[in-house]
């Protein structure tokens, strides 16, 4: 059998984390070809031209996002979005850590195309080992001369920077990436400016997930159409799915986009344990509103699920199956965005902190059926209303489980209510009349 | 209601348009508060060579030096076991900004401590794939072991009463693969059980490696070495 995977091919071989193993493999051939081959404009056109949608979650074309940055001779940068914290996610992780080479040539080229003189790789601080393997990999390239003053001696010029962050799943937000970069508090920024236009030290910046510069090199060596060749028309390539939660083999799969979901969720990671089913599951990451069992057939690409009110995102598939109470899953996922929301905006610092309470007096049989509209009206009143998507993100998957089986959240305050109690207390509410209303 | 005018300050009870420069200096001194503290000079704190050499490593490295703020920080938690009000002293002495400046990004942060923890850091992930796979049970078989406190583990972290080991139920680490895990001294484990919790604190006491076996960075990729397709009828 011959492995026919893109970006995770020869993943588990020992040496491809290393310049000689990649090389040997035809790496860093890409480069060679972007800077000597062909123009900056050609090579955006060309990504343009391959229909690569952004992995990191929004799914925004690649190539269009660059071309957004203005020409010139200004300062502009790369940024390597590799903050992956949303829980479900760790695709970038496994990508990083036995193919660093794979990241550093499609930022190389990137930077070429954009006419980026500075990139810098965001790391999650969680991720220290890891950083250490990118670090290690960024030596080997200078070394190479893949990175430096004059790439290849061909008169352009990359730096690579490997920029560790501390803890705060904002940072994988854009703007709060370029803020935490610059050396501050990572809160969000207004946008427009967009920072293709104003991004880090106010100059262009193309931002770009860890997935989606991994696929450059692959399609500067073989063209658009070749990579076209590969998922659906609106969703070329392949993708790397993290599968997690109520399922026999979880881990990272590398799949053309346009299979079912349920070959990904029953063949790949072999379904939930025996005997079980599955009850709920998001599509792409904690913040994709969930779907169930009746879903499961949807072919994985970016328009069959946002066409089913969900999402891709960043291709995360997490499995919940009838073992899994809703309210307890809701209440774990809204505790997540409460505990990293960065408390800029009003409607997602109180509604994430408001919502989390909710849910916890709903799993603890405090709440009363008129507390599920109270947090589905919450969520409505967060979707939008914040400078970046963080509070939506909870409020797209706690409102979907809240309308989807909402029965479960009913039967949660019922049963969790002790017998005998609800019983009105008289002495509390058999008080005087209020003067006003004696003067009535 | 009456205003007490002698209460007010000097400027909001009469207009300050004819001042003289002078005056203006001496009013603006007055209110500012006595403890607000500008950048330290190098001469004012003793920051000892290695950790000085590792901060100015740090700012030559970016195009603006401010973007060494966390990098710093992180060498100030190495010098110091945690972002210690003397180590932010010292380093925003050798960055030129002032203390609050750091201050302010490192209580931003999750993984920087602004209080002294125990010496070992166990994060164990609670959030969803974990939690469906027994993190909570994880969290407290690491709380058991340690003697650290479960509740505050899960809140804001916990360390045990020998200052060993520091434990805190963590929002997803982003190994969602070998749930339930924990980063064990920045190392990723897992899949982990009560067992391997009292095995790893055991090791970590013995000044071993905890879990040689259970590291991510040995872990294979899942399923088969081969791209899936879709089914040529789907084309």
């Amino acid at each position: 059998m011959t492995d026919d995977r893109m970006l995770f091919k020869d993943i588990d071989a020992p040496d491809l984390a290393s310049i000689e193993g990649y090389r040997r493999r035809g790496g860093y051939d890409a480069v060679r070809r972007a800077l000597f081959e062909l123009e900056p404009d050609e090579l955006l056109s060309s990504l343009e031209a391959s229909g690569l949608r952004g992995r990191g979650g929004a799914g925004f074309s690649m190539g269009k996002k660059g071309s957004f940055l203005p020409r010139g001779d200004m300062e502009k940068y790369l940024c390597c979005n590799a903050d992956e914290s949303e829980p479900g996610a760790f695709k970038d992780r496994e990508l990083m850590q036995k193919n660093p080479h794979q990241l550093i040539e499609g930022c190389v080229i990137a930077s070429l195309a954009v006419g980026a003189t500075y990139a810098f790789v965001f790391i999650r601080g969680e991720y220290w080992e890891i950083a250490d393997i990118l670090d290690r990999a960024v030596a080997e390239a200078y070394e190479a001369n893949f990175l430096g003053s004059n790439v290849l001696d061909g008169g352009a010029r990359v730096e690579l920077i490997v920029h560790r962050g501390a803890g705060a799943y904002i940072c994988g937000e854009e703007t709060a990436l370029l803020d935490a970069l610059e050396g501050k508090r990572g809160n969000p920024r207004l946008k427009p400016p967009f920072p293709a236009i104003q991004g880090l030290y106010g100059g262009p910046t193309l931002i770009n997930n860890v997935e989606t510069l991994s696929n450059v090199p692959h399609i500067v060596e073989n063209g658009a159409d070749w990579f076209k060749g590969f998922g659906t028309e609106q969703s070329p390539g392949t993708k790397v799915v993290s599968v997690s939660g109520c399922v026999q083999r979880p881990g990272n799969y590398e799949i053309e986009l346009g299979i079912p979901s349920r070959e990904i969720i029953y063949g790949l990671a072999g379904g939930p344990p025996d005997g079980h089913r599955v009850k709920a599951w998001f599509p792409g990451g904690s913040s994709a509103p969930v779907l169930t069992e009746a879903d499961l057939d949807l072919p994985y690409t970016f328009e069959d699920l946002a066409a089913a009110g969900s999402m891709l995102g960043s291709g995360s598939i997490i499995v919940a199956d009838d073992t899994v109470s809703i309210p307890e899953l809701a209440l774990r996922t809204a505790r997540f965005y409460h505990h990293e929301s960065c408390g800029k905006c009003t409607p997602c610092r109180e509604g994430t902190n408001w919502t989390a309470k909710m849910l916890d007096r709903v799993v603890r049989g405090e709440a009363t059926p008129m507390d599920l509209d109270i947090i589905a009206s919450v969520q409505d009143n967060i979707i939008g209303h914040c400078l970046c998507v963080l509070g939506d993100s909870m409020a797209m998957p706690v409102g979907s489980m809240v309308a989807k089986f909402r029965d479960e959240f009913e039967a949660a305050i019922e049963s969790a209510r002790e017998p005998g109690g609800g019983e009105l207390d008289h002495s509390l509410i058999d008080r005087p009349l209020t003067t006003g209303a004696r003067a009535a | 209601m009456s205003h007490d005018a002698s209460r007010q300050p000097a400027h909001l009870v009469r207009s300050t348009d004819d001042l003289t420069a002078e005056e203006r200096r001496r009013l603006i001194a007055s209110m500012r508060p006595g403890d607000a503290e500008g950048v330290p000079e190098l001469h004012e704190v003793d920051v000892p060579e290695e950790l000085r050499e590792e901060i100015e490593t740090a700012m030559s490295r970016y195009p603006q030096l401010r973007s060494a703020a966390i990098p710093v920080l992180w060498a100030v938690q190495r010098q110091y076991g945690w972002c210690s009000p003397e180590g932010i002293r010292q380093a925003a002495a050798v960055m030129g900004v002032t203390p609050a400046y750091l201050e302010a990004v490192a209580t931003f942060y999750d993984l920087f401590a602004t209080s002294p923890i125990g010496d070992h850091r166990v994060l164990v992930c609670h959030n969803l794939s974990c939690w469906m796979r027994g993190a909570d049970d994880l969290l407290e078989a690491f709380c058991e072991a340690t003697g650290a406190d479960l509740h505050d583990a899960h809140h804001h972290g916990a360390s045990s009463a020998d200052g060993e080991f520091f434990v805190k139920g963590f929002e997803c680490l982003g190994a969602c693969d070998i749930a339930p895990m924990a980063s064990i001294d920045q190392r990723y484990y897992g899949p982990l059980d009560g067992a391997d919790a009292i095995a790893a604190i055991e090791a970590l006491r013995n000044g071993e490696e905890p879990l040689p076996d259970k590291a991510i960075t040995l872990r294979s990729a899942a399923g088969e070495p081969r791209l899936v397709r879709r089914a040529s009828e789907d084309r």
